[in-house]
């Protein structure tokens, strides 16, 4: 017997990849999405020449493809930001349990620093196509490393940046700006600095979505596994957003 | 037609490809993506008598054509295993399972043994005394001839199920483990479990994994273990389980030749979860190119 099927392991084909910003690349795939069911999964990539595959979270996704936002940190994102266009790769597809949309409210704060921006792009074009209104912080390290501004903007989204070094936007931390806002529940993607100083200042339930050094990705080798209240769960199948309620700091 | 069934301890498998224990949990995550009845059987995600969280992350460690981890044996205990899992797998698993048990202490491995034995799907218990993982655990007993002949004499004791030692290669005569291992009563043998490896992260200048060492498993220890199980077939007469790399339908043939009754298939399942599938359906064009009509014939061509 076979178990509801949930993720797959299909071939895409490069559209696009290219430098975005600092060291971050934009590539758009084409090929079968339909295990893709919410916001906030991600694929993992078998790259040429690398034992493991690479999880990576899906920036935006529709029925022809999907985009991935990833910034070169080793051997591994090298080879991937200098894959052409046209060439077919080996992914696994509807990795996660994604952001859960039903709690956010009228108006839902995203919280994205660095790599996490990409996964609030998708979250926050599925709230506004929900009839919500979303406020969007997005926070990164300079001006150079700034990416999909004026994406979230076109979006209709009410967009706010910060830069540590001011420029661009606030100068500091997206906790800067979100302390002055109100708003119905929050979902963010980031670095754990900036988790902590979220869970410290949020108003609100929440979602977080977290990043671990991961074998499989799709839940068999326990690579990943961290501690809840609700108990042991594994960032790449029961995870990667966790609500604040269950998380242990 | 070629003819892939081996026999296991009186059980026969309808190819002898398996999926080793800690790369497959319980089936579950592969159930999602095929039909795992076409498997031989499968080795179940590594049990002890209590619960266990394992070791702190980061665990994982990409290497050369292979992986450290370190998830040191989290599994939800022996209870959950019977009541939950085994319960589960009935609705996507129908032949007899493979029970991976570990314990800290002879009573442990007794305790989990006995639990175990009791479950109806259970078909062989594999006893891992090589986890080298855990401080002060499995590593003591696999490293002894004495040690590993207490062990399978303590849970030989407590089961009526075939009994499979899963031995750790990180030791300096196999050989006599394995001997020890018959002698003291093991149905059969498990070989090799993974290495103990460390990598360290050149910009943090920090081991890669949390607990620092780790098992190395993967395509790259394939030669080791093709090794390590020839000179165990040498040394006993019960069965050989031969894994450690294995990857393709010729990796399977190979390791038969060496001397192993059946495959394990660890590493490769988390890189790609269709391995075993696609090892299985490879397998009779395997045999065919290399003139194999009956594949129990060549267990231990090589010697």
């Amino acid at each position: 017997m076979l178990i509801e099927e949930k993720y797959i392991q299909e071939f895409f084909t490069v559209d696009k990849n290219e430098n975005i910003a600092g060291d971050v690349y934009e590539m758009h795939l084409l090929g079968n999405t339909s295990a893709i069911t919410k916001p906030g999964q991600f694929v993992n990539i078998k790259v040429d020449g690398f034992y493991l595959r690479r999880p990576i979270s899906v920036c935006d996704y529709d029925s022809e493809g999907l985009t991935l936002i990833y910034k070169v940190v080793g051997n591994g994102t090298e080879v991937m930001s200098k894959i052409e266009k046209c060439a077919v790769l080996d992914l696994l597809v509807g990795l996660g349990n994604g952001f859960d949309t039903s709690k956010s409210g009228d108006r839902p704060l995203l919280i994205g620093g660095g790599m996490g921006v990409a996964p609030m792009y998708n979250l926050c074009k599925k709230l506004i196509a929900e009839g919500k209104k979303p406020i969007v912080v997005n926070g990164f390290n300079s001006a150079k490393d700034v990416y999909y501004e004026n994406e979230f903007k076109a979006l209709g989204a009410e967009v706010y940046i910060t830069t540590a070094d001011g420029t661009n936007g606030t100068k500091g931390f997206v906790t800067d700006v979100t302390k002055n806002l109100d708003y119905t529940y929050f979902y963010t993607c980031g670095p754990m600095p900036m988790f902590k100083a979220v869970e410290a200042t949020a108003k609100t339930s929440g979602q977080f979505s977290f990043e671990e050094r991961m074998g499989c990705g799709f839940g068999a080798c326990m690579g990943c596994s961290c501690e809840t209240k609700y108990g042991n769960k594994r960032i790449c199948k029961d995870g990667p957003v966790l609500e604040r309620e269950e998380i242990i700091w | 037609m070629v003819d892939t069934r081996v026999v296991l301890s009186g059980i026969t498998l309808d190819n002898p490809v398996i999926p080793a224990s800690g790369t497959f949990g319980f089936g579950r995550e592969f159930a999602e993506l095929y039909d795992i009845n076409c498997l031989g059987t499968f080795s179940f995600k590594g049990t002890t008598k209590d619960p266990r969280f394992g070791n702190p992350t980061p665990r994982i460690a990409e290497c050369s054509m292979g992986m450290i981890n370190s998830v040191g044996l989290q599994n939800p205990g022996v209870e959950h295993v019977v009541n939950h899992e085994l319960k589960e797998l009935k609705e996507y698993f129908s032949k007899p399972v493979m029970a991976n048990v570990s314990g800290f202490s002879i009573d442990e491995y007794v305790y989990t043994c006995q639990k175990i034995n009791d479950a109806e799907q259970v078909g062989w218990i594999e006893v891992n005394i090589s986890c080298p993982n855990v401080h002060g655990g499995g590593m003591s007993f696999g490293t002894t001839p004495e040690a590993a002949a207490e062990v399978t004499k303590a849970v030989k004791a407590v089961t009526t199920k075939p009994v499979y030692i899963k031995l750790s290669p990180n030791v300096a005569d196999i050989a006599s483990v394995a001997k020890a291992c018959e002698d003291a009563g093991a149905d059969g043998i498990s070989l090799i479990n993974t290495l103990l490896g460390m990598r360290i992260d050149l910009k943090t200048k920090k081991c890669v994994v949390a607990n620092k060492m780790g098992g190395f498993s993967g395509p790259a220890i394939f030669p080791v273990a093709v090794r390590m199980v020839y000179q165990v077939y040498e040394a006993v007469k019960i069965p050989v389980i031969g894994m450690g790399g294995v990857s393709s339908a010729d990796d399977v043939i190979e390791m038969m030749l060496a001397g192993a009754t059946a495959v394990q298939v660890g590493a490769a399942n988390l890189v790609n979860p269709f391995a075993c599938k696609e090892i299985i359906e490879t397998l009779p064009t395997a045999m065919k190119k290399y003139g194999i009509e009956k594949l129990s014939d060549i267990i231990g061509g090589a010697h």
